[in-house]
């Protein structure tokens, strides 16, 4: 399968099976849907493929009027060698692999160590911070048994990933701070390593708490949506005033502070905001250089929602978010926008891409009650509720479920050319929209799309930039 | 060649030879939450080895 898309300045055509991209000039690019017929997705073993063979004199008529016989052939026989070496037209050989994850270990938890928040996001899919099941802070045993459970459920898995989520974290620090000291005591025994992560709002950030995340976070994820405006509207405080003027000063002062550990500020833009590279702008103005900025997934319904009329007009904005960064990145500055990242040949392996993002198989959530759920936005749901953390309880049946969600068996997956990148988009987002986890969701999808084509022209644009 | 010119190596056949180590991080751990992008992760194994 391949995936041929134009920049401003560039062809670039995708061969989806193994992730070759190649810059191509016009005739390629307008000859190669023609061509492909001819090699379908069998690589080398194509008849077409052996040395000798010639362009078909259809595709030679088929485009006489643009260019020349001697252009046409050329071209192809540049086609016909790549399809001959496996580097265009390859083998969808992956399937094999597909049902491997069904055993996988737990890697990550996400601890919601907090149902309560202290801000009041209209958007917020936990139910400004409950998750509709009533606020409360996690316990320091259910965190230390929540911790017990990943050392036992993770064999052959060095590297454990913890996200303080919520909720509000910081609204239970001290118990973040228990469980943190409570992995590391075991990471020796077990042989682990454990990465933390924190997610916050900010609001009750102090120099002690920015401190404590800067020294034992290795991640740390701010909340913040953008332009003051923007950020007030969707994120206000229970009594209704704005947050901005209180988080960016908390957020200034961490990331000061932080030296060059990873950190993102990330926020989530909406229908009301579909002009969004200002928002990321103005957080990259702010002094922030790592940044996220994500589409709000909710119910059509709501003013604010998201849908596939907005598509158009949201790929207007991520071309104009690329120029915007091609033109800090040309002035010489560091900016780094998280779905403009990609790395084209040391990127997860296959077998990652299958799978996804592992909810439900090696990635669970616990919540205050020590509930365990396939991932924090799934909380609340109690078809999916796997056990608990405090009877040892959890259900294999549903960890096979989502072991076997993956590129193979999500439908919409397998005419698409970005399976190997979203690994078939976010399963809760395709069961809340689409009632199946299987069942991607079109909109997500087509946001996806365009942020990869854009991460591989940005990609393509610095490397020839350094070869000048 | 004159008409294509191929740039990175194509090689997530053979990312399958040592792949499914699993030392990478959960896809949704970094900075999504309510997405899922895994293609933009780095292989852990990669950059150790």
């Amino acid at each position: 399968m391949i995936h041929k898309f134009k920049a401003r300045d560039l062809n670039i055509l995708l061969d989806v099976n193994n992730g070759g991209v190649h810059l191509i000039d016009d005739v390629t690019y307008d000859i190669i849907d023609a061509i492909e017929p001819y090699f379908q997705e069998m690589g080398s073993d194509a008849p077409m493929a052996k040395e000798g063979s010639t362009c078909p004199e259809e595709i030679i008529e088929q485009f006489k009027d643009k260019y020349t016989r001697e252009e046409i052939c050329e071209s192809f026989e540049e086609v016909r060698g790549l399809a001959a070496e496996d580097l265009l037209f390859s083998k969808d050989q992956y399937e094999k692999y597909a049902n491997t994850a069904v055993d996988s270990p737990i890697k990550s938890l996400c601890l919601n160590i907090s149902h309560d928040c202290n801000m009041r996001c209209k958007y917020c899919f936990a139910s400004t911070g409950d998750f509709g099941t009533g606020r409360k802070l996690m316990s320091y045993e259910i965190g230390k048994a929540a911790i017990d459970f990943l050392l036992e459920r993770s064999p052959n898995r060095p590297n454990l990933d913890v996200d303080f989520f919520g909720g509000e974290p910081l609204m239970n620090f001290e118990v973040v701070k228990q469980v943190v000291e409570y992995a590391r005591s075991k990471e020796k025994e077990y042989g682990k390593n454990f990465r933390f992560t924190i997610t916050t709002n900010g609001l009750l950030l102090n120099d002690e708490k920015i401190d404590y995340i800067n020294e034992n976070m290795d991640n740390v994820v701010l909340s913040i949506d953008g332009r003051k405006e923007v950020n007030d509207n969707m994120r206000p405080l229970p009594n209704g005033k704005g947050s901005y003027d209180i988080i960016i000063k908390n957020f200034k002062k961490l990331v000061e502070k932080r030296g060059d550990k990873e950190y993102y500020v990330r926020g989530t833009y909406t229908r009301n905001n579909l002009d969004f590279a200002n928002d990321i702008l103005s957080l990259y103005n702010e002094g922030f250089d790592q940044i996220s900025v994500e589409p709000v997934m909710e119910d059509p319904s709501m003013d604010y929602a998201i849908t596939e009329k907005d598509l158009d007009r949201i790929n207007e904005e991520y071309d104009r978010l690329m120029d915007e960064i091609t033109a800090i990145k040309e002035g010489g500055k560091f900016i780094n926008f998280f779905h403009f990242m990609i790395d084209l040949d040391q990127g997860p392996c296959i077998i990652k891409r299958l799978r996804g993002c592992g909810s439900g198989n090696e990635y669970v959530c616990v919540t205050p009650d020590g509930e365990i759920y396939p991932c924090h936005q799934f909380v609340g749901k109690k078809e999916f509720l796997m056990g608990n953390i405090l009877d040892n309880t959890f259900d294999e049946d549903i960890k096979k479920v989502f072991s076997k969600a993956h590129v193979y068996s999500k439908p919409k997956c397998q005419k698409c050319w970005a399976k190997y990148y979203c690994s078939g988009g976010c399963n809760a987002n395709n069961y809340n929209f689409n009632g199946d986890i299987l069942d991607s969701y079109d909109v997500a999808c087509g946001i996806q799309k365009k942020r990869l084509e854009a991460a591989i022209i940005m990609k393509i644009r610095d490397m020839l930039k350094e070869e000048e | 060649m004159k008409h294509i010119r191929t740039i990175n190596k194509a090689n997530l056949a053979k990312s399958a030879i040592k792949g499914g180590c699993g030392k990478c991080q959960a896809s949704c751990q970094s900075a999504c939450k309510t997405s899922c992008t895994v293609g933009n992760q780095e292989c852990k194994r990669a950059s150790e080895d």
